[in-house]
């Protein structure tokens, strides 16, 4: 009796001791596991995606390695450190972004790099995507909430100054979701209802103003084939009709891994960055885009409980924005390739290839990690 | 005081967060529902479809080039059409090893392994996966039927009929018209990839190369489904190209053959305008070329005769070869000096055969060196007088020169619609210092006035100068297309009308141009024999070689290369010009001599009908009253 008693005693504090080693080095289980998935159930993909390709594995998995470490080391910085050093990250950032807009290096057509050969070469507006709602959040949190209008219109001028600078560069997709990453964070503050419903009330009569009186034919031109591209078959609409086909060709249960025609035929553009959503629709089906969307919303609910048991308001209307704005990368890509939404250059967060967006992506999963593991209290249970 | 609303706050605000987290979970399960939605519709309902057309077949986007608007003369006939050509074309990927492919073609047609390095050169212009490349063109019937019967041999080869530029005029309208050619690697980059993807041609010089966005039309594309061989099987949706605009010219077939007749086989260049509109009726550059050698891919060894041949056939003369006006200047200096009040009608200038500059010992020569005694401006510009101009040019100077000068188009760019035409050079105290770094000496002024010296301009220049003169100073830039789909050409940037503070002038050096041709001692009074109307004109030399001070022009003594080019420039009837003509007779020596005869016979054939008489809408009555006047 007494043995028993002190075997359940001992396997209990075994317990304790293994979430508190987890807990000392600041990460948290479950999105360590789901990512650890994702990682895994991506290189196959992209395996097949790149044409058996195993250098672009290699450099996939590289990256997957140091967003780890830089998730890692993030996940060990305090949040109100992180809420003290925001403010000058912003103004470096913007200072950053200006200096691509004046010297930046060309990489394909549009100026996003910062390039001090030897050094470094990176995107600001990568950096970026982690310190504007770092920077919204940190300005919120000492106000009352919900935010007044003044404060509103504060946080308004902070996320416009990067978004126009990134739309200049041009990048579409990266402005538009760092607008996101913002806004969210003012969602989360509970912006009033009122307002935003009647800024999208407002928007529909200005839109539909410009439209009839202040743009040319050429861009409306421009906004239909954006908004349409299939009626542009010869330039992106290409895309959009392969992938659909490729999409759809999976059918239920997929044609097979390695065995996807569209995509290895040459027939599909870029399938194994943006397009890679393709790949995985012909190869697994249905069934395969529905487990790897389970995948992320497991990934978002962790993260809006995180969010929902953060104990600083910083780090409530942080986590909840990064949360947010991680499901925007996956609708909007998931919506783009399958013909949805209009084309906006979004990588599928994990699955595409691409070093830089990974380890910001991870190193937004260590902030998350950051706030929920700094906690005061210790888990009672 | 301020720590218990602190902790009220806190909670608040969590409550707040919290709800909006819940708001968010709900927005993200709706919209994920969207997606599966999304891909249910495509990987569930719509499967069939997508299958059917992945498994054994393909989807295509294929372009439909637009055809090309037609080229007409002013009477209609046609000068550029399209006409079926065949092509060989491959596609890349459906050739496998597309180098083995490429030799066995080379060994079925029999070519050389030169053509193989242009097929191969060809093939990786490719642009997008899946587009057949066209390799050779024009195609005969053995070479079709040979490649059919290897057909087996060569996947992703195939015949292809489109259609190809081609001007059954041939060399007629080479230099106006210009010509098409394979579109070159710099030419992709800066064109609209999408409207040109159908596309292997574009215009490459004169209203092929201006007019090319009217001209080309607006691609289409068919959506087709094609199986694995490449074989269309259905067009599942196409869009109609819009073809490009027809053009008519201005150009008239019956002057321009009329006018290439006079020139004989002589090198120069014409161009006949209607003052009233700047409708150029004639552009003549000899000797040409046939621009059908360029459309389907010249040879290295015909484009090397053409562009080595010492007559250069290639250089368009009337828009490209710049000479000084010499005399035919005259006129625009005339009214310079008269509106500037610098000379009068009256004013009388002796000449002893030579000008000379106070204080200084060179002698300008008058080209008559014995003089003509006293000369006023009509005599001036009849007997093409230098020592009168000398004095004129000397007294109004050359900041007034250049800026009256440049006002006629000297200079400056004239037409409305001509690809490349060079603006000349109209010399100013400006110019000098900024190319030269030197002062402007007032001898630079005196040869100006007699066309000589830095000033350089085109034949077209030459003629739209002329018919300011015959239009009074109304501008119309000269242009070559009359319509575009039926609209008019429009001037986006006109030029100012020349407005004399004395109208009248205007009709005074057209008294004296008259004087040229009718007058006793006029210069070119040879020409104008047996005329049926008045005509106004001038004649002009334009040195190719310098004559050093105290030499005199000794035609023996200069290779036939180096001597004077003949230039002339005249209007007609003169009281109601309807056309103008500048002509440039290369190494021709002696303007009224040689090039008056061809403005002559460019305007007969123009005014006159077949009974020789003149044609009824250009006769006016007082033509004829001041001709009985005169005689």
């Amino acid at each position: 009796m007494k043995s028993n008693f002190d075997r359940m005693l001992s396997s209990e504090d075994v317990m304790r001791r293994r979430a508190t080693l987890l807990q000392r080095i600041h990460i948290d289980g479950p999105l360590l596991i789901l990512l650890l998935t994702l990682a895994a159930g991506s290189l196959f993909v992209l395996y097949s995606a790149s044409g058996k390709s195993w250098d672009l594995l290699i450099k996939q998995a590289t990256s997957f390695g140091i967003g780890l470490v830089s998730m890692l080391l993030i996940a060990q910085l305090e949040p109100r450190f992180m809420a003290r050093w925001v403010p000058l990250a912003y103004g470096l950032g913007v200072i950053l972004l200006v200096a691509v807009d004046v010297m930046g290096h060309n990489a394909m057509g549009a100026t996003r790099w910062i390039n001090i050969p030897g050094v470094i070469r990176f995107q600001p507006s990568e950096f970026m995507k982690i310190i504007m709602p770092a920077t919204i959040a940190w300005y919120l949190a000492k106000r009352t909430l919900p935010p007044t209008l003044k404060h509103v219109g504060a946080s308004l001028v902070l996320i416009g100054v990067p978004f126009i600078l990134i739309v200049r560069q041009p990048d579409l997709g990266t402005s538009l979701l760092i607008l996101a990453s913002g806004t969210f964070v003012l969602f989360m503050a509970g912006l009033r209802w009122r307002w935003i419903v009647s800024v999208v009330a407002a928007a529909v009569p200005v839109a539909v103003g410009m439209w009839f009186f202040i743009m040319h034919d050429y861009q409306k031109q421009r906004i239909l084939t954006f908004l349409d591209p299939e009626s542009d078959p010869l330039g992106t609409g290409w895309n959009i009709i392969q992938s659909k086909a490729a999409i759809g060709s999976g059918g239920v249960f997929g044609k097979g891994w390695l065995l996807g025609t569209q995509s290895h035929l040459d027939f599909l553009p870029e399938s194994h960055t943006d397009f890679i959503i393709a790949v995985l629709g012909e190869e697994f089906g249905l069934v395969g885009i529905c487990a790897l969307l389970l995948l992320y919303l497991a990934l978002i609910g962790r993260g809006l409980v995180i969010t929902a048991q953060a104990q600083t308001l910083f780090g409530k209307l942080l986590a909840g924005s990064l949360t947010m704005t991680f499901f925007v990368y996956v609708f909007v890509n998931i919506g783009m390739v399958s013909g949805l939404l209009p084309v906006v250059g979004v990588p599928l967060p994990f699955i595409s290839y691409g070093g830089t967006s990974l380890v910001t992506l991870m190193s937004a999963f260590g902030v998350l990690m950051s706030i929920h593991t700094h906690r005061k209290w210790i888990a009672q249970v | 005081m301020s720590q218990p609303i602190h902790l009220k706050d806190h909670e608040k605000d969590a409550r707040l967060v919290r709800g909006r987290v819940v708001v968010g979970a709900i927005v993200v399960m709706v919209m994920v529902c969207a997606l599966v939605a999304r891909l249910y519709y495509l990987q569930v309902i719509q499967y069939e479809y997508h299958s059917t057309l992945s498994e054994n077949n393909r989807v295509h986007v294929q372009p439909i080039p637009p055809s090309r608007g037609l080229i007409y003369d002013r009477n209609g006939v046609i000068i550029a059409d399209n006409r079926p050509s065949f092509s060989l074309s491959m596609t890349r990927e459906r050739a496998g090893d597309w180098a083995q492919v490429l030799d066995l073609i080379v060994q079925v047609l029999e070519l050389t392994p030169d053509d193989r390095a242009i097929f191969e050169k060809r093939m990786k212009q490719g642009r997008r996966p899946f587009e057949p490349v066209p390799i050779l063109f024009e195609l005969n019937e053995e070479q079709i039927a040979r490649i059919a019967v290897n057909q087996f041999r060569l996947p992703g080869v195939e015949v292809v009929a489109q259609l190809v530029r081609h001007y059954p005029q041939g060399p007629h309208f080479a230099h106006s018209v210009g010509y098409m050619g394979r579109i070159n690697e710099k030419e992709l980059k800066a064109l609209d990839s999408t409207n040109y993807s159908g596309t292997h041609h574009i215009g490459k010089t004169g209203v092929e190369r201006f007019y090319e966005p009217e001209l080309h039309g607006q691609v289409g594309y068919e959506e087709v489904e094609t199986n694995a061989r490449g074989r269309v099987l259905r067009v599942l949706k196409r869009t109609d190209p819009v073809p490009g605009k027809d053009i008519v010219l201005s150009l008239d077939i019956n002057l321009q053959e009329a006018a290439e007749a006079a020139l004989g086989g002589r090198r120069g260049a014409i161009v006949a305008l209607d003052p009233k509109t700047g409708e150029v009726l004639a552009m003549v550059s000899q000797p040409s070329f046939d621009p059908n050698l360029f459309v389907t891919g010249i040879s290295f060894k015909a484009y090397a005769e053409l562009s080595d041949s010492i007559d250069r056939p290639l250089f368009n003369r009337v828009l490209r070869g710049l000479y000084p006006p010499g005399s035919t200047i005259k006129p625009a200096v005339a009214i310079a000096g008269l509106d500037t009040g610098v000379v009068t009608p009256a004013t009388r200038v002796f000449d002893p055969g030579y000008y000379q500059l106070p204080n200084f010992d060179h002698k300008y020569r008058n080209w008559n060196r014995s003089g003509d005694g006293w000369v006023d401006l009509d005599t001036a510009i009849m007997r093409s007088n230098d020592t009168y101009f000398y004095d004129l040019a000397h007294k109004m100077g050359i900041d007034r020169l250049s800026s009256y000068l440049n006002r006629f188009g000297i200079g400056q760019k004239v037409s409305l619609d001509m690809f490349e035409e060079s603006p000349g050079l109209m010399p100013s105290r400006d110019w000098k210092r900024i190319t030269r770094r030197q002062a402007w000496f007032p001898g630079e002024t005196l040869i100006l006035g007699i066309g000589q010296g830095y000033m350089q301009a085109t034949p077209l220049q030459l003629a739209q100068a002329t018919a300011l003169v015959a239009n009074k100073g109304k501008w119309n830039r000269p242009h070559l297309a009359r319509t575009i789909e039926g609209q008019p050409p429009v001037d986006e940037n006109p030029m100012e009308d020349i407005v004399l503070r004395d109208a009248n002038d205007w009709d005074r050096v057209n008294h004296g141009m008259q004087q040229v041709m009718h007058g006793a001692r006029g210069t070119a009074r040879k020409a104008a024999v047996g005329a049926q109307y008045r005509i106004a004109g001038k004649s002009g030399t334009a040195q190719v070689v310098a004559i050093k001070q105290g030499e005199k022009y000794d035609r023996t003594k200069l290779q036939e290369r180096h001597r004077d080019h003949a230039l002339f420039v005249g209007f007609a009837p003169a009281d109601n010009p309807k056309i103008v003509v500048a002509v440039m007779v290369e190494n021709g020596e002696s303007g009224s001599g040689v090039a008056a005869p061809v403005v002559r016979q460019v305007m007969d054939a123009w005014l006159l009908g077949p009974d020789g008489q003149l044609k009824p809408e250009y006769a006016s009555n007082t033509a004829m009253e001041t001709t009985a006047r005169e005689e």
